[in-house]
């Protein structure tokens, strides 16, 4: 099947700095995918590894560099403002917070169907703010709320609503459950689920949270420092991890139980500028199995389905030993 | 003898649309050396709790009933100075947004220089404490991050700095809300870490507070989990992780996503909403959304403790 969306070695450049000190910051560098119909693709980083730029980039809100992304068999970077309109009709973006993403002074009725009045969709609003608020699990009588009057979660409901409004075949989230709390998490990630399913969207999570990740994402990569470090199917890089920023990253989420002391990969806190990117293997000077090798040469990503960037890809038999030593 | 015990306490707010009991008859302690975590979701009261032990409840707000004491002394009672002299030395916080609790317009150092502001030491020496500090929760070069502004740390490392500003003057107890939150994965293993190391350090006490079970599970020695301004049940961590004996908590520790270790389509949620605080329902607060739920949870609950380990709930005494 021909994928949606497809991103071609995408390089995002920021000039930063005074006129006289001008650097170039490179937010993303050089990252490829393709994103199918009826499929959930998670992009995952830590806060500064460049995921909320590829989103916009890919949305057109921010101009790249290099590279290209195609829409549907059309190349649309680059694309000017009223030529983005009618596209962004079937790609929309779900931002994060969910309750700053809404108008403070438009009641729900007038937030759900925003998207249509924007790209001059003729309907009966009034029977698409019942179909939406349906779709996403509010009563009717919300119509008339303003934001402030919603819980987090609700204001979550009403951002996939307005998401899903204009039926779009793909949907960015960016941290579709952040500041949520866990019970209602749960809700969220169960509604986006049913909803790609019913309506055979294809959708784009990115976040931090590897546990969002492992419930809704088909496939998956791992960003770091704008790059992809490691890509692949969940169920076999949360099985196996092979690039160890990956296998540092699933260790680090505790689980709620009070005995099992994890078998921890523990990182030196600091993560390299990206105004100054370390030689070799970026990832180096956070490395525990860092050798030689890894200061002075770059690794590229390399493989097929399962692709990872690293001279010495951890094996199940690695990470085991490490954790059967931690213990 | 506990550093904090909250002992049956009522906070009720006035509002114009009547009175919001945002505290019923909460009681939890924090023993010496002990950490203590606080686990709720949004609407529990945590910052109710927090505010009112630090004595800042809003003008609105009003203790009905019940006693905060803090190393024995009533904190109702203690006068505006008395107070101001126990935040800092005894009762030290750290806030979720580290950037809140930084002024964005000062440098580090002269910060930490004037929360010394009690000490009769020499400017050069609050100094060289402040740098000594920065060291501790491992700020790399601490001389040169004094001369720094806030904006130009990472959000991690300002997380650090506060934790450095709030145990500098070596508190009896720490109040920490949610001070991991808004970090990082790696970054937020990497700060509790440093807050066990703190702790056992100093000597103090910890109130915790967090909405991830997991990071509760790991760090703390007791736990209490509330419910819309209500202790719902509050022992060791290990009875209340491995032997949860209250619905709420139960349905907690199934809704986390981190718990789940195979990959399902449907994730356990908890159907309903939270109370009217308003007007709270005679018997027990969760019946409305316990899957549990019998006639008799029409009636208020009995707190039912056995070997320390307390639950809020008719059916949690059956079993």
């Amino acid at each position: 099947m021909k994928p949606i969306l497809e991103v071609n070695a995408m390089n995002v450049t920021f000039k930063v700095g005074p006129p006289y000190r001008r650097q170039d910051l490179q937010a993303v560098a050089g990252i490829s995918f393709d994103v199918r119909a009826g499929e959930t693709f998670a992009l995952v980083g830590e806060s500064g590894s460049g995921k909320t730029t590829l989103a916009r980039a890919i949305n057109g809100l921010q101009r790249i560099t290099s590279g290209e992304v195609i829409f549907e068999g059309k190349r649309i970077d680059g694309l000017g403002r009223s030529a983005m309109r009618p596209i962004r009709r079937h790609m929309s973006m779900m931002f994060q917070d969910p309750v700053g993403s809404l108008s403070p002074r438009m009641t729900v009725g007038d937030l759900v169907t925003e998207p249509f009045r924007i790209h001059r969709v003729e309907a009966d609003l009034a029977a698409e703010t019942q179909r939406l608020l349906a779709l996403v699990g509010l009563p009717l009588e919300f119509a008339s709320r303003y934001p402030h009057q919603l819980s987090g979660g609700q204001a979550r409901r009403v951002g996939v609503a307005r998401s899903i409004a204009l039926n779009p075949r793909l949907i960015i989230a960016d941290e579709p459950t952040a500041g949520l709390d866990v019970s209602v998490q749960g809700e969220v990630l169960n509604l986006l689920n049913d909803l790609r399913d019913r309506l055979g969207l294809a959708m784009i999570i990115i976040t931090h949270n590897l546990h969002v990740v492992f419930h809704v994402a088909d496939r998956m990569s791992v960003m770091y420092l704008g790059r992809f470090v490691e890509s692949g199917s969940t169920q076999d890089i949360f099985d196996a991890p092979m690039h160890p920023y990956t296998a540092a990253l699933l260790s680090a989420s505790p689980e709620p139980r009070p005995d099992r002391k994890s078998a921890r990969i523990s990182l030196p806190a600091e993560v390299p500028s990206l105004l100054d990117r370390p030689n070799g293997c970026e990832f180096h000077t956070r490395c525990p199995w860092a050798r030689a090798r890894c200061a002075a040469d770059a690794p590229t990503i390399e493989g097929t389905s399962r692709r990872v960037s690293c001279f010495y890809p951890l094996e199940r038999g690695v990470l085991r030993a490490t954790q059967e030593h931690a213990k | 003898m506990s550093v904090l015990s909250i002992e049956d306490l009522c906070v009720t707010y006035s509002t114009s649309t009547g009175d919001l009991r945002a505290l019923r008859n909460v009681t939890l302690d924090v023993p010496r050396e002990r950490i203590v975590g606080l686990v709720g979701e949004s609407g529990c009261g945590k910052s109710t709790l927090i505010n009112a032990i630090l004595g800042l409840l809003a003008a609105n707000g009003r203790i009905d009933h019940g006693r905060i004491l803090f190393q024995g002394r009533n904190i109702a009672e203690l006068s505006a100075d008395e107070l101001r002299a126990m935040r800092g030395p005894g009762i030290a916080t750290v806030f979720q947004d580290p950037m809140g609790a930084l002024n964005p317009v000062f440098r580090i150092g002269r910060q930490m220089i004037n929360i010394q502001y009690r000490s009769k030491l020499s400017r050069a020496e609050k100094a060289n404490r402040a740098a000594e500090t920065l060291r501790s929760v491992r700020i790399p070069d601490a001389e040169a991050a004094l001369k720094r502004y806030p904006h130009e740390f990472s959000g991690g490392m300002k997380q650090r700095i506060a934790i450095a500003m709030a145990l500098m003057m070596k508190p009896a107890i720490l109040i920490a809300d949610e001070p991991t939150t808004a970090l990082d994965a790696t970054l937020e293993v990497a700060t509790i870490e440093l807050l066990q190391e703190l702790q056992r350090d100093i000597g103090c006490s910890m109130l915790f507070i967090s909405h991830h079970m997991g990071v509760i599970a790991e760090l703390c020695d007791d736990v209490v989990v509330m419910y819309a301004g209500e202790v719902v049940e509050s022992g060791t961590t290990r009875q209340v992780f491995l032997q949860p004996r209250h619905p709420y908590t139960r349905n907690l520790i199934r809704c986390d996503p981190a718990r789940q270790h195979t990959r399902v389509r449907q994730l356990p949620t908890i159907p309903g909403d939270l109370p009217n605080l308003r007007s709270r329902p005679r018997g027990c607060i969760f019946a409305p959304r316990c899957e549990m739920r019998k006639e008799i949870c029409e009636e208020p609950p009995p707190q039912d403790v056995s070997n320390g380990h307390m639950a809020r709930c008719h059916l949690a005494v059956e079993h």
